[in-house]
């Protein structure tokens, strides 16, 4: 389907007479928008909303990672790339708007005695070289390794941030997505996994027997990932390679308004806006 | 009018319509199979074609990202907890048919039959969280880490037993009663009437059941991504923890792009071609014991 999509698209775009022709209909009416499998799911939410809020204005909103997303936008594909990072600095000429910020934490079971692990400890469990939980100061207990599937977003920030390769790492269990790790950590006091830290707080909050443990001595809880401090997080970004006018700007406006902060929370994201 | 025609027989062709409707849904319910198949193939081609087939088989691991595409521990986790499971699930489930039809007073018989449709009824993902949250600790109480072959092959039993129960006890029933009150007429025990009588008639109908029992223990996916462990190895002992193909599909095409969705599709089409291969052995299998 999205890939019978994306190849019309393509076909009408190469097409230079009906170029002209949906290039201006596009900025009337329709917004397009394409990049980070991450941001995605997020900003199609979004989309709808504004969708209810604009009859008659369509918001099409297509996958295919960060780096399509500023091809598209630099090439005009898309009205508006989505990128899950922050701009690289030979990216600096296109225009970046922070919608919410994502964020990881190492978690464990409630009863492990351990409560600050450091990151060479981190991957020393992550890499098999520790394998007891006795070696980090807790219990003379295996170590349950849990990690995420290849593709997921928080895989790819947790290697990014502890320099490491998805095939050194040997864990014990793989999970899919963000509540399946919890409970996994939470029906197992003997292991340590991370997942997106909006749902591992939610979780905390409602009695999940799981402890969410510190980065780099730094407090794991959306405060310190809106304002930047927490390390094992970034900022979800849509990006215009122009100053947006118009009806894209009305949509990024919203995009990063307080009136989606609840969307933002049901994703598991942290939002920006006050 | 009906005084003109010949034949008053053929007024209305409902006959011929109806053979061309019942032609026209056989050809469609055959086509999928081949659309099916016609549709993983396209969307393999483009890895196949700059990957090659020996990789899925001889990489190192799998780690598409990476460009490592070894598909074998996986089709090994698939066919150990298919095998696993289709043990322990078919004896169960034959005694439990045999139970129900021949020991069991009525009204218990009648109870337990529901009880096991019930069974065959409960959605795979509530096995899969009964199985995360009181199978696992357990499991890991023996042996850690707890998410294991031994989990997955313990939660497809539960699963395809209904399936069994419910095609091996409607095999039973379809035994004549001629037969029975033959053996009833001979003398012969409960037991005796069972073995040499009755296992002997509904055998077509056991081995049918049986394979269906196999379709679901290869397909499900559900409850073994949340008790396998999901880790790409093939597992040593029953208490490793190992990736199903399904399970693969399921955890990673939600994000992933390019060779790697492609690869997926690969998965998708050797699952495919195992259960072909299955029914395929099945069939011969079941000429050879059945009809000789």
């Amino acid at each position: 389907m999205f890939r019978l999509f994306s190849i019309l698209v393509v076909a009408i775009f190469s097409n230079p007479l009906s170029w002209t022709i949906t290039k201006a209909y596009a900025a009337k009416n329709k917004i397009i928008l394409t990049g980070s499998s991450t941001v995605a799911p997020l900003v199609s939410e979004i989309a709808k909303r504004f969708e209810i809020q604009h009859p008659g204005i369509r918001v099409d909103v297509q996958s295919g990672g960060s780096s399509r997303g500023i091809a598209d936008a630099k090439q005009g594909l898309s009205d508006i790339g989505m990128i899950s990072r922050e701009l690289k600095n030979e990216e600096k000429e296109l225009f970046a708007f922070t919608i919410a910020k994502d964020g990881i934490c190492i978690i464990v079971h409630k009863n492990n005695p351990v409560s600050t692990l450091t990151d060479p400890q981190i991957i020393d469990i992550y890499t098999g070289k520790i394998s007891n939980w006795k070696q980090v100061g807790g219990k003379d207990a295996p170590i349950t390794v849990v990690s995420k599937a290849e593709g997921r977003s928080t895989l790819e920030l947790f290697l990014n941030h502890f320099k490491l390769k998805t095939t050194e790492i040997k864990s014990q269990v793989i999970i899919g997505d963000n509540p399946q790790g919890i409970k996994t950590v939470a029906g197992n006091p003997n292991s340590i996994g991370y997942v997106s830290i909006g749902s591992a707080e939610y979780d905390f909050e409602n009695g999940v027997p799981i402890k969410l443990l510190p980065v780099s001595g730094i407090i794991a809880n959306r405060k310190n990932v809106k304002n930047g401090s927490f390390p094992l997080s970034r900022p979800l970004n849509l990006v215009t390679k122009i100053k947006p006018t118009g009806l894209i700007k009305e949509f990024i406006n919203f995009s990063s308004s307080k009136d989606v902060n609840d969307i933002i929370k049901e994703q598991y994201f942290v939002p920006v806006a006050e | 009018m009906i005084l003109l025609k010949n034949n008053t027989l053929f007024l209305w062709p409902s006959d011929r319509i109806l053979v061309w409707v019942l032609r026209f849904c056989a050809v469609i319910a055959a086509m999928i199979v081949f659309l099916i198949l016609l549709f993983l193939l396209n969307e393999s081609i483009p890895v196949l074609k700059h990957v090659g087939m020996s990789r899925f088989f001889f990489d190192s691991t799998w780690s598409p990202t990476e460009g490592l595409y070894n598909l074998l521990p996986m089709l090994w986790g698939t066919l150990f907890a298919m095998v696993g499971s289709v043990l322990i699930a078919t004896p169960l489930g034959i005694i439990s048919a045999l139970f129900c039809h021949f020991y069991a007073p009525k009204p218990i018989a009648h109870i337990y039959r529901q009880i096991i449709q019930l069974l065959a009824g409960i959605p795979s993902v509530v096995y899969g969280f009964w199985g995360l949250v009181v199978l696992i600790p357990l499991i890991g109480q023996i042996q850690p880490p707890g998410p294991s072959l031994l989990a997955g092959i313990l939660i497809l039993t539960i699963m395809i037993l209904p399936t069994l129960a419910l095609s091996a006890d409607a095999s039973l029933a379809n035994v004549p009663s001629s037969y029975l009150k033959g053996s009833a007429a001979l003398g012969l025990s409960r037991w005796a009437t069972i073995r040499g009588v009755v296992l002997p008639a509904a055998k077509s109908g056991l081995f049918t059941g049986v394979i269906l029992e196999i379709g679901r223990a290869i397909g499900e996916t559900m409850a073994i991504l949340m008790v396998c462990g999901n880790v790409v190895q093939t597992p040593k002992n029953i208490f490793e923890p190992m990736r199903t193909l399904t399970a693969n599909i399921a955890l990673e095409m939600a994000y992933a792009l390019g060779d790697h969705r492609s690869a997926l599709f690969v998965s998708g089409l050797i699952l495919m071609l195992v259960i072909t291969g299955l029914v395929i052995c099945a069939e011969i299998l079941s000429r050879k014991i059945i009809y000789d």
